[in-house]
């Protein structure tokens, strides 16, 4: 049997080790937390421990980077019982990873690469998402990638491969604003259209991040507070999707966690103004 | 042409093998220098976390030369970022086999990394021996338990580049010994042993039973010296932490 994803209505932020000590000395008005699921896949030590004590005070996200959906040679039985492991030990709201692949032939780049929107990739996909939701007995949140290079075979655009790829494997999705932002940037296509073009009944959370412009193509670097282009996509996002769990991703040079809240706050704002608009 | 032979030929470009990912993607060039760069960053930034004083150790440049050759050398397989690098020290001893000081720092490091998340395990309190019969008793030591053969003063370098002191010179130690790495609560934790507790460790380890090691070390040692040496030892693993528990004819006594 596979568990249905909660909807719920909250904001929260990324788990990360030098806000450790906020977590557990002080009441941080999040609503959830999320963390990378590899990062606690092991044995034990101090993380699992302060996973465990944030969890008690929080619901915990996991969001995994390595499950690689995408992989022509199928998923990795090893990492998919450690994250079975994972999920059974902290009860999580979510269990999300990403529309990519990372590993082929036991070659592993730990990077986020792109998929071809094909029907071959689209049966290879859905086959990973149900092999996963059946040993993790819950269904997956799928993150749309940032991408940087588009494929001459492609017969469909991402937001329609995602309409499918849910339809089929009963998947929701973790729509993930900057990436969206990132990708229409880099590749010319209408980030608005994007949005119109996902199935917004399937979006459970919203993740939000800056970017850097690099060379010649954005770069989704996580290193910097939401632009006002991302913050302005997130409206037309949230209007379109309803209430649903945000999220700020800040993975380098990571401010305090205050202002980090304050972003949060923005999110907040947003939410409430179409709020009282719908009302 | 299939999914699975995309992914081989992309593979093939982000290790600079030959391949034709170039076929297969509209205006490749800008694109794959993208992931390209974002697959060697990331592999970079992974072994300068795990082998922080080896860096300092080696210095900035000579490290980041090391980390591109062990890149090249040893693409990632595991499924974890984390489990990259464990390999880093035989990149190091090939590349300075006269400074072996750099490969045992580097490999005392990455065991410690490993101790750090090793399975949780409590370490049994000395005052839990009351009443165990010594001449049944074998011991069961706790999983972050890990050694590593020794020739050079890299203890010493690690201890002093970990408190932020300038550290010693290179030397080579007068006689080969062992490093013993473990966990005692939440913090990794290293000392140099000599050859004999190695043994007895590893015995131990292995399932021999406390009485067959003092038959061990009285054989190496003489009778007095080697049961004085058995209970100096034995002492030193409950205060360290290292025992998991005694059991006696396969009935644990903690």
């Amino acid at each position: 049997m596979t568990i249905p994803n909660p909807r719920f209505h909250g904001f929260g932020l990324g788990l990360r080790s030098v806000h450790y000590p906020d977590f557990l000395q002080n009441a941080v008005p999040v609503d959830f937390v999320e963390v990378i699921s590899e990062n606690f896949m092991i044995p034990g030590g101090r993380p699992l421990d302060i996973l465990d004590r944030v969890r008690a005070r929080h619901p915990v996200a996991l969001h995994g980077v390595s499950m690689s959906i995408g992989s022509a040679d199928g998923l990795d039985r090893d990492h998919l019982a450690r994250l079975k492991t994972l999920v059974d030990r902290v009860d999580p709201l979510f269990v999300s990873d990403h529309l990519c692949w990372t590993r082929i032939d036991g070659f592993n780049s730990h990077d986020l690469l792109p998929l071809p929107y094909t029907q071959e990739a689209m049966d290879v996909v859905c086959a990973n998402i149900a092999h996963a939701q059946d040993v993790l007995g819950r269904a997956m949140l799928i993150e749309n990638p940032s991408s940087y290079v588009q494929f001459a075979q492609a017969d469909a655009t991402e937001w329609q491969f995602i309409a499918e790829m849910c339809a089929r494997t009963g998947c929701d999705l973790l729509l993930d604003v900057n990436n969206i932002f990132v990708s229409a940037t880099n590749h010319g296509f209408d980030a608005l259209e994007y949005i119109r073009g996902v199935p917004a009944e399937r979006v459970r959370q919203i993740h939000l991040a800056g970017h850097t412009q690099g060379e010649h193509l954005l770069i989704d670097t996580h290193d910097r507070p939401v632009p006002a282009s991302v913050w302005s996509l997130y409206e037309a996002a949230l209007a379109r999707v309803g209430p649903v769990a945000t999220m700020i991703e800040r993975d380098d040079d990571i401010p305090p966690l205050a202002d980090l809240l304050a972003e949060l706050d923005t999110a907040r704002g947003i939410a409430a103004s179409l709020d009282r608009l719908a009302a | 042409m299939s999914l699975l032979a995309l992914q081989r030929d992309f593979q093939r470009h982000l290790v600079d093998a030959p391949g034709s990912i170039d076929t297969w993607i509209d205006a490749p060039a800008r694109g794959l220098a993208v992931y390209h760069n974002a697959y060697r960053a990331q592999l970079v930034e992974c072994l300068a976390e795990t082998y922080a004083q080896t860096h300092a150790w080696l210095g900035g440049e000579a490290f980041l030369a090391a980390m591109r050759a062990h890149i090249e050398r040893t693409p990632p397989s595991g499924w974890t970022l984390g489990a990259y690098g464990g390999d880093f020290a035989e990149t190091l001893a090939h590349r300075y086999p006269d400074d072996p000081e750099v490969a045992e720092l580097a490999m005392l490091e990455w065991r410690l990394s490993r101790a750090f998340e090793a399975e949780d395990a409590a370490a049994m309190p000395a005052a839990a021996i009351v009443g165990i019969d010594w001449d049944e008793a074998a011991i069961v030591f706790v999983p972050s338990l890990w050694t590593i053969p020794s020739i050079t003063n890299a203890v010493a370098i690690l201890s002093a580049l970990v408190a932020g002191d300038p550290p010693p010179p290179a030397t080579i130690l007068p006689e080969p010994a062992m490093l013993l790495v473990w966990r005692q609560d939440f913090a990794p934790c290293f000392r140099t042993i000599e050859m004999i507790e190695h043994d007895a460790i590893g015995l131990a380890a292995a399932g021999t039973g406390f009485a067959d090691l003092c038959m061990m070390l009285v054989g190496s040692r003489g009778e007095a010296e080697g049961l004085a040496l058995a209970g100096q030892m034995l002492g030193q693993w409950f205060a360290d932490g290292l025992i998991r528990s005694v059991t006696t004819k396969d009935i644990p006594c903690a």
